[in-house]
């Protein structure tokens, strides 16, 4: 499945482990939250960066104490119209500062990539037939927004304050 | 009346292009049809019974007469010349295709209007008291706080895609007249002890399956924190709320199910961590906007106005139109002009293309080119010279637009029902002219006085029958249409909802029983007393005795 | 099995439209293709569903009618508002010629 970061296709490094599954010794691996509820403290000397997957009725607050152990989260859409992950997203990005990917999997469709990218996802899993140029699409639909977020985007307040300023 | 600025403008040019393309993407193959249905739903556009339907947005309620032109437009080049003002103060036409649609919004973002989340999962146009402005005991004008919450609700990219529809009303004075206890969020502009202004934020509330009256999870918020205090609110829907069953994925489900001091724990914890990240609402921003709705300049004018009075005096039928349909202004010498869009054997809140011409046109003549709608179906002018009444009386009278008959048993609000919805289980419609036949003689009318009818032809209850002082709610049993009659709804501050008063009737009993609800009311009422408070002090038994009783 | 027929929408026009013999859709109920035998539904449902995959219309599904000297009636009421147009404007939809 193509995954879009930074405005690219950028390769996978990240292993999705089943939860009954080995681990590998080393390398970058995503893990349910149930694992890694079950077994982060044996992971604690593992060679290799961790990643996990939320479930979309998933508290954030669950992992707050851990973020700094991961370098990824993946945040799922069950259903395109399912928006919890915005939130999570948001919770994640803003209130508990994670600098890490958070990355959008499930049913991504390109009429939410702009939404979550406000979010704070900046990582997309898109389905296998999609283009970048439906990405960059989906990036270009909107020039305006009236909230703040979690991006850098500059919402109407602000720039209507700045105008107002220069007066 | 609110002005767009370029960005206003870009957002609403740019959402009219993303639905041209949406469009071309559905009928190329590169969205299915599940895919597509929640992204034209949040564009307004609907499959019913007999074509697509397009709601548009009318924003808290409040035209200008270009824009309501530009409707009427619509209507006579896309639709078959009428439109129909719904319970949310928003307009609905009933015959659009999917291939016109993107010029359609191309043709609203002309005139600064759109079809923006007028459906779907997501924040639903704010509505507000058609009064604003103009009415006197204001502690604010609700409409710049409308306005506000409009833009901040639009693309708001946390919460489009909730668990169900969010509908938010607001009120700055009493007696509500936005139904603000009916709604997810409801809020009422309020001074606190120091004499700020702020808001009393209720959550909770709905109609539908389960009615259910919101309750207060904030007494007061000051002004600079709705947006993030709200957004608090909308955060802990959208991350408890129930997905997996339409029929309980409410907010109101949510409060219930948590008890309010649960959910208001949650809001405040969530509040508390999330301030600083919330949506600004600076001062600056609010005197913005609220600088579009400064007052008009009023002319001092001396009152009593004779030549009002001497129109009056001589002429019964605009004096009775000018007791039912014209409400109080708050600067002496202006008054607030309702058009009834309920004559009898009319549909109720529709207009045609030719009418909504004649009403822009009297907007401009007579109350400063704006008109509002009213989540009861009518329209005012709010702001017309008493010494002008008569002349517009006489106007709105060739256009069939002077049915004297505000809040009276004949201003029926009923929902399109099964003549035009896919969701409806019996017709609410015909309902409403067999009781506006049956109660035509206008004496008999004002003596029964306000009286608040409303119809809906199904569960999801678009005619707020929970909320009528008489409720007719239409099902199918066994295929037939049945109509369930309730008492005692109200959707002022003192919200209730309807008590069911038995079995069901057939649509042709259904005028009868009626009457012999009136019939208990004038019996028992005392001076002056309205139905609703009749219903109120004697209780359901003696109506439901007189309605069944044998023979 | 009782007579039945396919009904949808015209995904662009949003108009009820009624699955014919040949496989073509008509905006006149009496055009229809009335089914009573498995054999003749399966076949009509293939021809409904692969219109809707070609996306030539939309929200397809069998509906019952009964047939007098060639006239096709909807048994349900709600099917029979479809078919005829909203009974508080006579002058609009199916039953006034005006689409």
């Amino acid at each position: 499945m193509p995954l879009v970061k930074h405005g690219a296709f950028v390769a996978n490094e990240w292993v999705e482990v089943a939860d009954d599954a080995a681990l590998p010794s080393d390398g970058a691996v995503i893990l349910s939250l149930k694992r890694w509820q079950a077994e982060r403290d044996a992971l604690a000397g593992r060679n290799g960066k961790f990643g996990i997957r939320l479930p979309a009725d998933a508290d954030p607050a669950v992992i707050r104490a851990d973020l700094d152990r991961f370098a990824l989260i993946v945040l799922e859409f069950p259903k395109f119209n399912d928006g919890r992950a915005f939130s999570q997203a948001r919770i994640l990005r803003q209130r508990y500062g994670f600098a890490g990917e958070i990355r959008a999997a499930g049913h991504v469709i390109r009429d939410l990539l702009l939404f979550m990218a406000r979010c704070g996802f900046d990582a997309f899993q898109l389905a296998p037939e999609r283009t970048l140029d439906d990405w960059r699409a989906a990036m270009r639909e909107f020039s305006v927004w009236y909230q703040p977020a979690a991006d850098a985007r500059v919402p109407a307040s602000e720039l209507r304050h700045r105008a107002l300023a220069a007066q | 009346m609110y002005q767009y600025d370029a960005i206003d403008q870009r957002l609403v040019d740019e959402r009219a292009a993303q639905f041209r393309e949406q469009v071309r993407r559905r009928l190329a193959g590169e969205l299915t049809d599940l895919e597509f249905k929640p992204l034209r739903l949040m564009n307004g556009l609907y499959l019913q019974l007999h074509a697509y339907m397009l709601r548009i947005a009318i924003p808290y309620g409040t035209l200008s007469s270009r824009q309501m032109r530009r409707l009427a437009e619509i209507g006579r080049r896309y639709d078959k010349d009428y439109g129909h003002f719904t319970t949310r103060q928003n307009i609905q036409f009933n015959w659009i295709k999917l291939e016109n649609t993107p010029d359609i919004l191309d043709a609203l973002a002309e005139v600064e209007m759109h079809a923006i989340q007028t459906s779907g999962n997501c924040i639903r146009n704010v509505t507000a008291d058609q009064y604003a402005g103009v009415v006197a005991g204001e502690v604010e004008d609700p409409r710049i706080y409308a306005e506000v919450l409009r833009q901040w609700s639009t693309l708001h990219p946390e919460f489009s895609f909730l668990p169900r529809k969010f509908k938010i009303a607001i009120s700055g004075a009493f007696p509500d007249r936005a139904a603000v206890k009916t709604h997810d969020i409801g809020l009422f502009i309020k001074r606190n002890g120091k004499g700020e202004v702020g808001f009393e934020v209720l959550a909770g509330g709905g109609q539908g399956r389960t009615p259910v009256i919101a309750q207060t999870v904030r007494d007061f918020v000051p002004k600079a924190e709705l947006l993030a205090y709200l957004e608090s609110i909308m955060r802990v829907y959208n991350l408890m709320g129930r997905r997996d069953n339409i029929y309980k994925a409410r907010i109101k489900i949510l409060v219930q199910s948590l008890g309010i001091e649960k959910f208001r724990a949650l809001v405040e914890e969530d509040y508390a961590a999330s301030r600083d990240s919330g949506s600004p609402l600076p001062d600056a921003e609010i005197a913005r906007i609220a600088a579009f709705f400064m007052p008009p300049a009023y002319e001092r004018i001396e009152t009593p106005v004779r030549a009002f009075e001497a129109a009056r005096f001589e002429n019964r039928e605009f004096a009775r139109w000018v007791q039912n349909n014209v409400v109080a202004h708050k600067r002496p010498g202006y008054a607030i002009a309702v058009v009834s869009l309920k004559p009898e054997g009319g549909v109720p809140g529709d207009a045609s293309s030719d009418q909504m011409d004649a009403i822009a046109d009297l907007a401009d003549e007579f109350s400063g080119g704006e008109v509002r709608v009213t989540h009861e179906q009518n329209l005012v002018l709010p702001n017309v010279r008493q010494d002008a009444l008569h002349a517009l009386w006489q106007k709105l009278s060739k256009h069939g637009l002077a049915t004297p008959n505000l809040n009276l048993i004949t201003d029926i609000i009923a929902c399109p029902g099964l003549d035009y919805c896919a969701l409806a289980n019996a017709r609410s419609i015909p309902i409403a002219q067999r009781i506006q036949e049956r109660f035509a003689d206008r004496e008999r009318q004002e003596l029964l006085g306000e009286l608040r009818i409303k119809i809906s032809g199904c569960i999801n209850a678009c005619g707020h029958h929970h909320v009528g002082h008489i409720g007719i709610l239409g099902v199918d049993k066994q295929g037939e249409e049945f109509y369930q009659l309730s008492l005692g709804g109200s959707a002022d501050e003192n919200a209730s909802v309807g008590k069911i008063l038995g079995k069901g009737f057939p649509a042709e009993q259904v005028p009868d029983a009626i009457e012999k609800l009136i019939a208990t009311y004038l019996d028992h009422r005392t001076d002056g007393e309205k139905f609703i408070d009749t219903y109120r002090r004697i209780g359901i038994e003696p109506f439901k005795e007189r309605v069944y009783a044998a023979g | 099995m009782t007579a039945q027929i396919f009904n949808a929408n015209d995904i662009l026009s949003g108009r009820v439209v009624y699955l014919t013999k040949a496989g073509d859709w008509s905006e006149r109920i009496d055009d229809a293709a009335v089914f009573e035998a498995p054999d003749d539904e399966a076949r009509l449902k293939a021809l409904a569903e692969a219109a809707f995959e070609a996306r030539r219309v939309v929200d397809v599904y069998p509906m019952e009618v009964s047939v007098e000297n060639g006239a096709i009636r909807p048994r349900v009421y709600r099917e029979r508002v479809r078919a005829e147009g909203p009974s508080v404007r006579t002058d609009l939809g199916k039953q006034a010629g005006n689409l």
